[in-house]
């Protein structure tokens, strides 16, 4: 390897070749084809792009070892058998199979490589293979083509690994340190990704990084915000930094198709699914689950998607996603994942099984975890005609005990709603009437941190009413519900706060088929999306007051920004036109709306908890004046600033149009005679001056006469 | 405001312009007649039938006594205003689209369309005073832009004329050696289709509409991009007003792709902007389909538009509307 010259050496080195070295293009120097002189490109992703694509040439054959050594004579038979062992898992290519000999002897050698159309077909044949008893003496040790190389490099000795000196990493929550106190959001359109400020008080979109081509199918955010996760062919990315967005780490995974964090971010989950070779089997379904931080597979989940597609609402061919849901509020302790009658609980600790055994549910349908504590909550429909009846589960993990249960009659569906800090659960239960023929809907409320874990039933004032949406209101002791069945349904708010579900309020008619709860509480969104063509209520419900009513036509998503101040509404692409996001203050006041074509995600940059403990945040709140007093001089100044600027824009834009008034008219003098010349001297240029006259039209419409007696 | 709803045309309207008097409206649309109405109450005035095929465009003399109309039946013709007698007949190749009098009404542009392996051509043709002595020999053809010419009109003098089409490209000729003198720069010119150009009424710059949902005001002699006015919905038609620095932009979802669920998804309407701030000011609701016509009457006192939906809609301004605040 060259050791990278100096300037100074470079120079010395030219005096005494008598080369000019400001006379030489540098940009002409050409290095000769594979040779980089020890100096490396940094732009490695091109170094990257390079060897997958080298990856993807052998990526479909597979090396068979341990395979009897048969004579000349033999070697059809074993072909024979090897190629039927193989053919069975998928399509070989033509000319596929290649099975070497001695030369001299005709003896095979032991071993053979297949190739099949696809690397997935190839991954399947050695998972399923490696191990293949074939007789007692051969069993098969079936290898990736593409490993064998990678083996090869092993170094027969073992050398201590290289100890890398720490290089302090960027600080990822930097944006949160916003002078500002503003929020980030992402939005996709086009091909383009883009990363913003949401400047409101300059009432604009302040951009912070814009990347095209960034992601291959969607962006995500992780859930406290730290990272920005793509998602690519050969895998997902997450970025993240202190001023800009670089690559932290990359997670390889072919195909991958979705991707989820754990709430507390430590590990993301991937998963692909594959077409099968055969079109009579299921498709086959890979997951893995990452260290988000150091890039490595904790584990890695194989099968077909039957496996993974248990329960919910069935018939469906992928899987419900996520498959893992994550349990145990921000330590990332439990995930779990329901499947045949059994719930399977892992914990991250080992990643295996909690006590390597599943916990056995008959018929289990949906199961749901608390968003803070390790519980969660199950319902097991009706068995046997209505003999078993339908159950909600509460279940304590790692202990794996049933907290609380409670047997349901008659039941068609349940849903399960936790609210935000773990203190509720609300489990809507559709029952059938007496008839069969129609269900009304009724509630459950567990209130979990309670003693024993009361059970409350309430329905609405109208059990018949359909529940079209239902909704807590975050680290609140309120929820609402939108219900009827008339097209401008109703919406009720209850409170379940002293033991008992109150009604607050029911407003009437409303078009409204979606609730968004700002994430402080206290202010909702009653949407209408779809149908509603984008009609928006802004509600205060402390006050039960409608403080603003708009309208976002088409807007198919709402989102609030972590701190509840403002509200995006967006139009995607599922629409052809209207493509854009609207921004909204808390109270309803648009601040601006951009248009973009294509427009595929609007996501706000989430926030981590604040470190703030209850008694602090209160005391803030009751001493709101005197902080606020400091942000409103500010908000004063940037809107004088801004009313500043825009005088001035005007004035210049007034100046600059003026400047081009004057030179038409200049031209246009300059050009009257030539232009009366082409009219055949009609004096003319009248036409500027136009004037209006006056006609007076009479127009006689009818006669009649009467005569009338006297 | 409230609007004389004009109907007389059966299928989509594809131009209207009103004569320099602003006594006389003329349409065109689909079927194949022109029409001149009376522009103050919308009272039908008269048709010219000859045409065999949609009439895409037409220009009167300034005196209004001859009319010019392209049509897709492959010909341009002359008419007399009062009398809607045929005076002569340009026979063409390839469909005629857009049509336009010289300063002098000495001269007229037509362009044509590329069909059957034809490329668009924008033919200049001899108006004869006498139309006893018209020929139908051209003076002067350009050809080179690929697509459609969707509009040719003449510049300063004559000396010059200004085309844009399907290529997005807005070009000057000169008109004495059939050059191509200019064309706008890439970068800031129209990304899709440009489906409409007005002129300021002394010549000195013009604005053009394009499917790319803006449109571009540009100097006539310079080709200097002035302004550009950011709507929602591709752009079919505009125009300018004479009296007051406004600009007036139509369009509208393609018919082939309107929703069905709502009207106000397909944006019909007629979007008014202040010409200098670039702001958008007002809107006039009113058509069932994109807009794909729009006229202003030369007083600046009333405007028309005309619409997929086959109408041709008359409004008069209210008192107020002058009185909106400009800088």
């Amino acid at each position: 390897m060259a050791d990278v010259m100096s300037m100074d050496d470079i120079r010395a080195e030219a005096a005494r070749l008598n080369i000019d070295l400001s006379a030489v293009d540098w940009n002409s120097v050409r290095l000769p084809p594979g040779e980089d002189f020890g100096i490396k490109s940094d732009d490695d992703d091109l170094n990257e792009e390079d060897s997958l694509e080298f990856d993807a040439g052998f990526g479909n054959i597979i090396v068979v070892d341990n395979l009897p050594v048969v004579p000349r004579e033999k070697f059809e038979k074993l072909e024979g058998v090897v190629r039927k062992i193989y053919s069975q898992i998928g399509v070989i290519k033509e000319n596929g199979l290649w099975m070497p000999v001695e030369e001299d002897t005709g003896k095979t050698r032991g071993y053979c490589f297949i190739e099949y159309n696809t690397p997935q077909e190839a991954e399947l044949a050695k998972e399923k293979t490696n191990g293949y008893k074939l007789d007692r003496a051969h069993i098969f040790a079936v290898n990736m083509f593409d490993e064998i190389e990678k083996f090869m490099k092993v170094p027969d000795e073992w050398a201590p690994p290289e100890i890398k000196p720490y290089t302090p990493g960027e600080n990822l929550q930097h944006w949160l340190t916003d002078e500002k106190g503003r929020d980030q959001f992402v939005i996709r359109a086009g091909s383009d990704t883009e990363v913003l400020w949401n400047d409101a008080r300059q009432v604009k979109a302040d951009p912070v990084y814009k990347r095209p081509f960034w992601t291959e199918s969607f962006v995500q955010w992780s859930p406290l915000g730290t990272y920005l996760a793509t998602v690519h062919r050969q895998g997902a990315a997450v970025w993240g930094g202190a001023t800009t967005f670089n690559r932290l780490m990359r997670y390889a995974h072919p195909q991958v198709k979705l991707i989820d964090f754990s709430p507390g971010e430590k590990y993301l989950v991937t998963y692909s699914s594959h077409e099968p070779s055969n079109p009579r089997d299921t498709h086959r379904v890979v997951l893995n689950i990452f260290d988000v931080r150091t890039g490595k597979v904790m584990r890695d989940f194989k099968g077909s998607a039957d496996e993974f597609a248990i329960g919910g609402t069935g018939g469906f061919t992928g899987v419900s996603w996520p498959v893992f849901r994550w349990g145990g509020g921000k330590e990332d302790k439990y995930f779990a994942r329901m499947g045949k009658n059994v719930i399977s609980v892992y914990e991250t600790e080992t990643f295996s099984l909690i006590d390597k055994k599943s916990i056995k549910v008959e018929n289990v349908m949906d199961f749901s975890w608390s968003p803070t504590d390790p519980i969660f909550a199950l319902f097991v429909p009706e068995l046997g005609g209505g003999n078993q009846p339908a159950r909600v589960s509460l279940f304590q993990i790692p202990s794996k005990q049933e907290l609380r249960q409670k047997n349901l009659f008659s039941v068609n569906d349940c849903k399960m709603y936790w609210q935000s800090t773990g203190e509720y659960l609300a489990v809507k239960v559709d029952r059938y009437t007496k008839t069969k023929k129609s269900t009304y809907t009724g509630f459950e409320l567990f209130r979990i941190k309670e003693r024993d874990i009361p059970i409350e039933v309430f329905e609405l004032d109208n059990k018949n009413d359909k529940v079209i949406s239902f909704a807590w209101e975050p680290k609140g002791h309120r929820f609402g519900v939108i219900h009827g069945d008339n097209p401008r349904p109703d919406v009720s708010f209850y409170s379940v706060k002293g033991g008992k579900v109150v009604k607050l309020v029911t407003l009437k008619q409303k078009q409204a088929n979606g609730m968004f709860w700002s994430p402080g509480g206290r202010f909702v969104i009653l949407a209408g999306l779809k149908g509603f063509n984008g009609q928006l209520e802004f509600y205060n419900v402390d006050e039960m007051e409608t403080m603003a009513t708009a309208e976002h036509f088409m807007a198919t998503d709402i989102e609030w920004d972590p701190t509840g101040r403002y509200v995006a509404t967006s139009v995607t692409s599922v629409h052809e036109m209207e493509n854009g996001f609207n921004i909204w203050s808390f109270n309803g006041k648009l601040l601006y709306r951009i248009l973009k074509d294509h427009f595929f995600q609007f996501l706000w940059r989430p926030r981590p908890p604040s470190f703030l403990s209850p008694e602090k945040e209160e005391e803030i709140l009751k001493n709101l004046k005197k902080y606020s007093k400091k942000y409103d001089v500010q908000d004063q100044d940037i809107s004088v600033l801004l009313s500043e600027q825009d005088r001035e824009k005007r004035k210049q834009l007034k100046e600059e149009w003026e400047r081009w008034v004057n030179e038409w008219k200049k031209h246009h003098e300059e050009e009257k005679m030539e232009r009366e010349m082409l009219r055949d001297g009609e004096a003319s240029d009248v036409e500027e001056e136009y004037e209006a006259k006056e006609v007076e039209v009479e127009e006689l419409l009818d006669v009649s006469e009467e005569i009338q007696d006297v | 405001m409230r609007p004389i709803l004009m109907k007389g045309h059966e299928r989509p309207l594809t131009f209207l312009k009103y004569n320099r008097d602003g006594d006389l409206l003329f349409s065109c649309a689909k079927d194949h007649t022109p029409t001149v109405w009376f522009a103050d109450n919308g009272e039908r005035l008269g048709t010219y039938r000859g045409h065999n095929g949609a009439v895409w465009c037409c220009d009167v003399s300034r005196d209004s006594t001859r009319l010019i109309t392209g049509s897709a039946d492959q010909s341009a013709k002359l008419w007399d205003v009062q009398t809607g007698t045929q005076l002569f007949t340009f026979n063409f190749d390839s469909p005629a689209r857009a049509v336009d009098f010289s300063v002098g009404d000495k001269l007229a542009v037509i362009t044509t369309d590329p069909f059957m392996g034809l490329t668009s051509a924008i033919h200049v043709k001899r108006i004869a005073s006498d139309p006893a002595d018209q020929v139908g020999e051209s003076v002067l053809v350009l050809k080179g832009p690929q697509g459609r010419i969707n509009r040719a009109v003449w510049g300063p003098l004559n000396k010059t004329i200004i085309s844009a089409g399907e290529d997005a490209v807005v070009r000057i000729w000169d008109t004495e050696t059939g050059k191509l003198l200019q064309e706008n720069d890439k970068d800031i010119g129209h990304k899709k289709t440009i489906t409409s150009l007005a002129k300021s009424t002394d010549g000195s710059h013009f604005l053009t509409g394009s499917l790319d949902k803006s449109a571009k005001l540009w100097d006539s002699r310079s080709l200097t991009l002035i302004k550009t006015y950011v709507t929602e919905r591709p752009v079919n038609a505009v125009a300018m007003s004479p009296l007051l620095n406004h600009v007036v932009l139509g369009g509208g979802q393609d018919a082939s792709a309107v929703t069905t669920t709502d009207h106000r998804a397909g944006k019909f309407e007629a979007k008014f902007y202040d010409k200098v701030l670039q702001e958008e000011i007002g809107g006039v609701k009113g058509h069932f389909g994109p807009i794909n016509a729009l006229a202003f009457n030369p007083d600046g006192k009333s405007f028309s538009s005309g619409g997929e939906d086959g109408y041709v809609r008359l409004h008069h301004f209210d008192p107020d509307y002058f009185k909106i605040p400009s800088i």
